[in-house]
């Protein structure tokens, strides 16, 4: 069956990806949940907890608050919270139960603005998604929400959408990316949302084009897109990849086209290489692959925002059983190390650390992406 | 560092004894989580039972902290996950997906194990699932194993029963009945082994009695032995429950004797355990002057160093704030949420005598905020305590860590001169799960 898992872990859920999102921008995150979604959050799905202030909270609510429809309750909190806290915004995160009792979150999302004069708005999660979704739902609010297009148009500068630790988990990463780009002769306008400055995350609608660089970034891009015309770049600067990747922001600042440049540096065909992950980073590490050492590869897409990310060779894998079919036949695995449990023996593994998926497990061995290479 | 936003004062977090209401100091609010994971949850506690496998049955978010428990664990090779999608909240029978899902796991088991602990969650409860219905139709058709009907339903724990509170029960409910053994007598404590060398122990074993208890269970057999004891000793809140349950089924005794700092009610204690054996009361006067010479030897340790108290450390944190500052100790600080019934004289007595105590919220907003280092050395005995004071000089105790009485004292003063003299690595101690298990981490 695609719902059970007999030893491995599921992903990070939509709620730890939507407090991800969210984490530096300076608002405050409600979780409307009982117990338990914060706490996993911060354990096993965020890396910043420990160093990093946020104001990121749990509702706390109860059996008679969901029964009663007691969003008084939840409203008298935050306007307290905020009151004292005095957060930029307001991000409400569904969970189960408040999404079984149709909680009105819109409603409630009003009701906090006219009191607060900040920007109050509801992240679509429900807890029965994967933390891509939820990441790629707060980025698309915070597109809606946060964004004016008021600003002075910056030509030439590029803004990085769906940068969370949940891929980039290596310290630092978020300036890594700036830096890269820098270089390379992108200056960034506005990066969502790692290492980032929240002064700036509003500009968004400045820059003439967005990088994606990882699923959690689509939807956010798909909005800048409709709103402001602004066009996208889908793959990460990682590798060997990275100069397509530079080529692809050129063409779409001159075109004004989105581009997926790894559909067009790989080659396709029976795969020498199996990677396993969220689809921007494992394809952008597959491309950085074949133009580094020639091999074809495919990636097998275990999280759920897959629209237009995948090439021909790819695929979405639903399950623990699922997966454990697909990797049959393949001939070198490249995934975080629990897959091991799951893969043939004798196919050789190289393991690729993935906080979304082994939590801390793996932390101290997490690889730089940037520089990672095939071995 | 923590970079601090501005400046805030301490309303609604934290309150003067002499101010704070009983048994609740602050109202339910917003909810900060501390980095602080040292607590057991009911996969560490299900993991206590040997041989048993867990399944839980809920929806991605739910199941990420649980599963990834078990695999931090490294426990994964018993415990699986059967997801409740979006739509199975919506449109499909919760029953079917819940009975299918768990027998498809146990289908692809190597074996099957004796016992599997079922989490059914809030959605259940919320989706009135007939529960009952779903366990008949499993136990029909895996007749060799035997479920244990547990709850994930953290929405009814501020008004009902904590999830490890009917977890616990639930693991006692599938003990079966068997001949009395008047030699032996199981002890439902916290989770950590209870102290071989307490005055409880000892007042058994002087009465040649054997215990059992769960945290030294080899086997699922030697588990449902439980069934043999004529007597059950309680030593931890969260089985009070359970056993009550336990013993009314079986017809079994129970004596319900909580670690405490008061030597009046451990020699209560004592003297009803020894009443019920029909031994002689021990002579606990020796043990009394050793704990008077250790506190006082820990006080000149310490000399002005501050003291901040968690209420995870210790089933009775009020207690052991009042014992030490009785003995002189500079207890500045109690980390806690709500009070425990049980504490109401100790919290009286602290208000009374010690009225400038701060009781600290361990959860409130914020807490966020607010800076946590110190101006100087602070001695904190629990995690929470610890990471709110950011100190390396820590006494890494949860759940009583398995002390009792008079010897539970002279450890906690040992520990405290240790923690006063060694600096421990607080961030890496602190965020590891479940004191007392393997970390992979």
């Amino acid at each position: 069956m695609k719902n059970t898992y007999q030893i491995l872990p599921v992903y990070s859920g939509d709620v730890s990806g939507a407090c991800a999102a969210l984490y530096e921008l300076g608002g405050m995150v409600v979780m409307h949940d009982p117990s338990g979604c914060n706490s996993t959050y911060n354990t096993f799905d965020e890396v910043r907890w420990y160093e990093k202030e946020s104001l990121i909270f749990l509702s706390g609510m109860t059996d008679v608050d969901a029964i009663t429809g007691n969003d008084k309750k939840l409203i008298a909190d935050i306007l307290m919270a905020a009151g004292e806290l005095h957060p930029r915004f307001i991000a409400l995160v569904n969970s189960p139960i408040p999404f079984l009792n149709g909680t009105d979150f819109a409603g409630i999302c009003r009701i906090l603005e006219d009191r607060l004069n900040i920007p109050a708005f509801y992240v679509s999660t429900n807890g029965a998604h994967d933390y891509t979704e939820g990441a790629g739902q707060a980025f698309l609010q915070a597109a809606r929400r946060l964004v004016d297009g008021n600003g002075e148009k910056r030509p030439g500068t590029v803004n990085i959408l769906g940068m969370t630790p949940l891929n980039y988990t290596l310290s630092g990463s978020g300036k890594r990316m700036e830096a890269i780009l820098t270089e390379a002769g992108f200056p960034v306008n506005a990066n969502w949302a790692l290492d980032c400055d929240p002064e700036t995350f509003s500009r968004a609608s400045a820059a003439p084009v967005n990088l994606v660089v990882s699923s959690a970034g689509l939807y956010a891009a798909e909005e800048l897109h409709r709103r402001f015309g602004i066009p996208y770049v889908i793959g990460a600067p990682l590798g060997g990849f990275a100069p397509a990747v530079m080529e692809a922001l050129k063409t779409a600042m001159e075109t004004g086209e989105n581009q997926v440049p790894h559909i067009q540096s790989r080659k396709g065909g029976e795969p020498d290489v199996t990677l396993v992950g969220e689809p921007v980073v494992m394809t952008s590490l597959a491309a950085s692959i074949e133009l580094e050492t020639g091999k074809t590869t495919e990636v097998l897409c275990p999280t759920e925002v897959t629209r237009g990310l995948l090439g021909s060779a790819d695929q979405s894998v639903a399950g623990e059983a699922e997966m454990q079919e697909a990797l049959r036949s393949a001939r070198h695995i490249v995934a975080d190390p629990l897959y091991r449990s799951v893969s043939p023996e004798g196919v050789p593994f190289t393991p690729l650390p993935d906080l979304a998926f082994s939590g801390r497990l793996y932390l101290k061995q997490t690889p730089d992406l940037f520089t990672w290479k095939l071995s | 560092m923590l970079k601090r936003i501005g400046s805030y004062g301490l309303e609604d977090t934290a309150v003067p004894a002499k101010d704070a209401a009983f048994p609740q100091p602050f109202s339910w609010s917003l909810e900060y989580c501390p980095p602080v994971y040292e607590s057991w949850n009911i996969v560490h506690i299900g993991m206590l039972l040997p041989e048993a496998h867990q399944i839980y049955v809920c929806a991605d978010n739910c199941m990420r902290g649980v599963t990834m428990t078990a695999a931090e664990m490294g426990q994964s090779h018993r415990f699986h996950c059967v997801i409740v999608e979006e739509k199975d909240m919506l449109f499909t029978n919760l029953e079917q997906v819940t009975i299918e899902g768990v027998s498809d796991v146990i289908d692809n088991l190597p074996a099957h194990p004796p016992a599997i602990l079922v989490f059914t969650v809030c959605v259940h409860h919320f989706l009135g699932s007939d529960t009952d219905y779903i366990y008949r139709e499993l136990e029909k058709r895996y007749p060799d194993i035997t479920f244990i009907r547990c709850w994930m339903d953290p929405v009814m724990q501020k008004n009902h029963r904590m999830p490890d509170v009917t977890e616990r029960a639930a693991m006692l409910d599938v003990v079966p009945e068997m001949p009395k053994n008047p030699g032996l007598v199981n002890i439902l404590g916290a989770d950590l082994p209870h102290d071989g060398d307490s005055e409880l122990m000892e007042l058994l074993r002087n009465q040649g009695i054997r215990v059992r208890e769960l945290p030294g269970c080899k086997t699922y057999e030697d588990f449902l032995k439980f069934g043999e004891a004529g007597l059950n000793i309680v030593t931890y809140p969260s089985f009070r429950y359970g056993g009550e349950r336990f013993c009314e089924r079986m017809g079994r005794d129970m004596l319900y004797l909580p670690p405490s700092f008061s030597y009046e009610e451990i020699d209560q204690s004592l003297g009803a355990l020894a009443q019920y054996l029909h031994a002689d009361m021990p002579d606990t006067a020796p043990l009394r002057e050793a704990c008077e010479r250790e506190l006082e030897e820990t006080r000149q340790a310490l000399g002005d160093m501050p003291v901040y108290i968690d209420y995870i450390a210790h089933t009775r944190p009020a207690g052991m704030t009042r014992l030490l500052l009785e003995h002189g100790f500079r207890v500045e600080r109690l980390y806690i949420d709500a009070f425990s019934a049980e504490e109401e004289d100790d919290f009286r007595w602290l208000q009374a005598n010690a009225p400038e105590l701060m009781i600290f919220s361990t959860i409130r907003p914020k807490l966020r905020v607010l800076p946590r280092e110190q101006d100087r050395p602070v001695l904190a005995i629990g995690p929470k305590a610890a990471f709110y004071a950011d100190t390396p000089y820590f006494v890494n105790m949860v759940e009583c860590g398995g002390t009792w009485g008079y010897t539970g004292i002279l450890r906690l003063c040992r520990d405290m001169r240790q923690a006063a003299l060694q600096e421990k690595d607080t961030r890496d101690t602190v965020t590891r799960k479940g004191l007392g298990w393997v970390s992979l981490i």
